[in-house]
């Protein structure tokens, strides 16, 4: 059963054509992961499927609902995703544990010591349980970023979708991070992420798909995609991310 | 706890073997002396301006009669009661001003940061609201308000000259207070919106749990030196008649052509705004290092 598909979008901001007939099938409980150099549209993409950002042609069909109908109501919609940024963006005014049970108290109506408990129970997980009544400000930034991670993954939805999540972290932060992702990989989680970590993107993705301008001009596993490319563009791509170290 | 337990140790068992080397020893005597001298500059420099400063006018040649128009002791404490009386009605009148201004303000607010398009000609409205307000002098309006409306003889509308004045002072700071508040509502990063929406806060549920909270902390200091201004402006609706501090401490002093009262009513302002000035400077100073420890987090 597919929890996503993408079909045909279009996005444009002005006259620039940011995604162009660009389309995608997600399959529930896989991965897929999106690469591509900087400005080729990634965080678009997903600003897209969230429904932060309205597209300009093509549909995106959740659960077999098509979620880009001008009459829907996009909060609903929302409760299914799940969205974590490259900036974390904390609410920096709440503890830990406020910033993770505001919208399972709020949106899904769970009452407030259920989502505490369970909230607890996400962050003993991943070993941030001392921290529940610390403020954003006092976390280390993969501490953050795991903090955005639980708090995105509280609502249980169906389908996650996680920009960059590791690229404003120093290099030894990047592993906590990337662990929680296994994790909920694991766990069989729906998920489209962005990244410039091809070790990881290995690990984890179903599918890759390597972005140029607005349009998938490449996808396939991992082993094909980032290990054997076949477009001389990705060849290109990877061998400068593999220059920057990351590989 | 046991984690807690050994760098304490670790730190107190450091501390007991530690001894100052001797060019610490020096440079604490030296830092001693450094600081010594500085206290004997500022005290001497503080003692000989102010010193020349009150010099200057007690020998002035009209020192003798300002003293006593201005400065008379016994009949200021005379007047002191009634012009305290006044002052009572100045802060009722802050108390009930401020709390209506700050729920005025924010609907004004509120309206002119709102993307609804049923909003539209309220938002009109407001802006233009703001516009006239803030472009009004807050004396004209009170004479406008409080002269103009009893004129118009609408039956049932009020002609207490405190309530008008009360009325004119809160349109005005509306306007401005409105203004403040949309700058902290504008000021707070839409990456916290679009992290609440992602959410599934709806809207207005982004505003009361994300928005308004990060956006009040941080304009909080200007509020508080508009409280300030506000206290003070008050006394402009004696021109309406208001037996405030103001108008109790001319009514005296024109009765008695001796300015003292007006020193007292001075006096008693100055005693609530300057403990409030001080705590508005020291919110300012803690939320700048909060936003400082922010941009460095
Ligand atoms: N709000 C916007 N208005 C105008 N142009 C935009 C906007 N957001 C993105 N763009 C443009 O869309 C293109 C794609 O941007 P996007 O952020 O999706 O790239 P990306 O693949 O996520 O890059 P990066 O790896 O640097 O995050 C860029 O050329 C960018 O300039
Ligand atoms: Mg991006």
């Amino acid at each position: 059963m597919n929890v996503l598909e993408v079909r045909n979008v279009r996005k444009c901001f002005g006259t620039d054509v940011v995604l162009e007939d660009l389309s995608l099938t997600v399959p529930e409980h896989t991965a897929t992961v999106l690469i591509g150099a900087s400005g080729s549209g990634k965080s678009t993409l997903l600003r897209c499927i969230n429904l932060l950002d309205d597209i300009d042609d093509g549909s995106i069909v959740l659960d077999g609902q098509e979620i880009t109908d001008p009459a829907i109501d996009v909060d609903v919609i929302r409760r299914r995703l799940g969205m974590v940024f490259q900036s974390f963006n904390l609410f920096p005014h709440m503890s830990v544990l406020d910033n993770i049970t505001l919208s399972p108290i709020w949106v899904h109506g769970v009452s407030k010591d259920e989502a505490q408990s369970q909230a607890m129970e996400l962050l003993k997980r991943f070993d941030l349980g001392d921290k529940a009544q610390q403020f954003p400000d006092r976390l280390s930034g993969g501490q953050q970023q795991r903090v955005a991670i639980i708090r995105s993954i509280a609502v249980r939805p169906r389908l996650l979708l996680l920009d960059e999540v590791t690229s404003a972290l120093d290099p030894v932060l990047v592993n906590e991070v990337l662990s929680i992702v296994r994790d909920l990989k694991q766990d069989g989680m729906t998920m489209v992420l962005a990244t410039h970590e091809m070790g990881f993107a290995t690990q984890v993705a179903d599918e890759v798909c390597f972005l140029e301008s607005g349009r998938i001009v490449e996808r396939g596993p991992a082993s094909q995609v980032i290990s054997n490319p076949q477009l001389p563009q990705t060849q290109e791509f990877l061998k400068r991310v593999h220059e920057a170290g990351r590989l | 706890m046991s984690t807690n337990d050994s760098p304490i140790h670790d730190s107190v068992g450091r501390a007991s073997s530690w001894v100052p080397s001797d060019r610490e020893v020096e440079r604490i005597a030296q830092r001693k002396v450094i600081a010594r001298k500085r206290i004997a500059v500022a005290t001497l420099s503080s003692v000989l301006v102010l010193g020349a400063l009150i010099i200057a006018i007690v020998t002035s040649p009209g020192f003798r009669v300002v003293q006593e128009t201005f400065f008379d002791v016994s009949y200021g404490r005379a007047v002191l009661h009634i012009v305290a009386r006044g002052l009572v009605t100045n802060i009722m009148l802050t108390i009930i001003a401020s709390i209506v201004i700050g729920i005025f303000a924010m609907t004004l607010a509120l309206l002119r940061t709102s993307r609804s398009a049923a909003l539209t000609p309220f938002r009109i409205l407001a802006t233009a609201y703001v516009d006239i307000f803030r472009g009004v002098p807050l004396l004209l309006v009170i004479l406008l308000i409080g002269f103009g409306v009893p004129a118009l003889r609408i039956h049932g509308l009020t002609s207490s000259v405190l309530v008008l004045g009360t009325v004119a002072v809160v349109m005005t700071y509306s306007a401005y207070v409105a203004e403040v508040l949309r700058s902290g509502i504008l000021s707070v990063h839409p990456s916290q919106r679009a992290a609440a929406r992602s959410l599934g806060l709806s809207q207005s549920q982004t505003l009361r749990f994300v928005v308004l909270p990060q956006a009040i902390k941080r304009v909080i200091p200007p509020l508080l030196n508009d409280l300030v201004a506000l206290l003070k402006d008050t006394g402009l609706v004696s021109i309406l008649g208001v037996i405030d501090a103001v108008r109790a401490a001319q009514i005296d002093a024109s009765r008695t052509f001796n300015y003292t009262p007006y020193v007292v009513a001075s006096l008693l302002f100055l005693c609530i705004t300057i403990p409030l000035t001080r705590y508005t400077d020291r919110t300012l100073l803690r939320s700048i290092a909060r936003q400082n420890a922010q941009g460095a987090a």
